[in-house]
């Protein structure tokens, strides 16, 4: 079903502050295999000019996806969310998120719009520390497949 | 922010040290845990068939995790990085057997910018086809 084009730009506002914890990111960077001592080590992160041990870069994903999934859920926006499939994901960041932030996310639908009857959805997630210092902003792009195909992955030709 | 590799050190073309990431069953309900993404297209091979997939598949966001390590074992600072994007063109399949399944990921220097910026394309592959497109980073060096 098409998405109603009106809901281009809406934004939802933060919901509940995200903290973050060493022992999630040394969780989520075993998870991922990664050995980088800046994950773990506050004194190897310090000697790499950061206050404290720092995330792997897609860690942002957990944080912004939970604000997203929100919107998702939007029962207005109509997205069929048993059919999504993630198509991209992007970060920009302005520093490394790190153990300690108390991270709050602003979501704003960036583009709907209906291919070959896909639904796609853009989503903007903009994520800023106690402090209202910008930190990262996580786009999101999901595809919601047409009821009538039953292929893996996607085959959009959405912009990024 | 110091990162090990010097802007004056690289040019267009330079190469990252290419990588394999190997991928079981364990390790995606080990991501899945530690990411909070219980999707069981990534860990019930009966659910993913029934909704059309050929098996379980990996999470995106793995995959995308695991690319990036190219640059910042690179960079050794992994705050150096200053974007990241891909696209997720294909799944990467994971059967539950004793081979799994295993990224390879390529990276280049593709442009070098202002700042002592560069800007660095990956390519991943599983089982010789890609599974990330537009997949590239924003880099600040030493």
């Amino acid at each position: 079903m098409a998405l109603d084009p009106s809901f281009v730009g809406r934004s939802y506002p933060p919901g509940a502050v995200y903290e973050v914890g060493r022992e999630k990111i040394r969780e989520f960077a075993e998870a991922i295999g990664d050995p980088n001592p800046a994950y773990v080590d506050p004194d190897a992160a310090k000697a790499l000019g950061h206050s404290d041990v720092i995330a792997p870069p897609t860690f942002a994903f957990a944080i912004s996806y939970k604000a997203a999934s929100l919107v998702i859920s939007d029962p207005e926006l109509g997205l069929d969310y048993s059919r999504v499939v993630h198509g991209d994901q992007k970060f920009a960041y302005s520093r490394p998120v790190r153990a300690g932030d108390r991270l709050a996310v602003t979501s704003t639908i960036e583009s709907v719009k209906s291919l070959a009857g896909n639904d796609i959805v853009q989503i903007r997630g903009e994520v800023h520390d106690a402090s209202g210092e910008h930190v990262v902003t996580a786009w999101t792009k999901l595809v919601s497949r047409a009821a009538d195909t039953a292929e893996s992955g996607n085959d959009t030709n959405g912009d990024a | 922010m110091a990162a090990a590799i010097s802007y004056d050190d690289v040019e267009v073309g330079t190469e990252l040290p290419a990588r394999d990431f190997p991928i079981s069953r364990a390790t995606l309900v080990q991501y899945a845990g530690a990411s909070g993404d219980f999707n069981p297209i990534h860990w019930n091979e009966k659910f993913a068939r029934e909704v059309g997939l050929p098996d379980v598949i990996a999470h995106g966001m793995f995959t995308m995790a695991v690319a990036i390590r190219v640059v910042t074992d690179w960079t050794v600072d992994p705050g150096a990085v200053e974007e990241y994007g891909v696209r997720f063109t294909r799944p990467v399949v994971v059967p539950n057997d004793e081979r799994g399944a295993t990224v390879h990921v390529t990276a280049k220097v593709a442009a070098k910018l202002d700042d002592n910026r560069v800007r660095v394309d990956l390519t991943a592959t599983a089982d010789d086809q890609k599974v990330l497109g537009m997949s590239r980073a924003t880099v600040v060096l030493a």
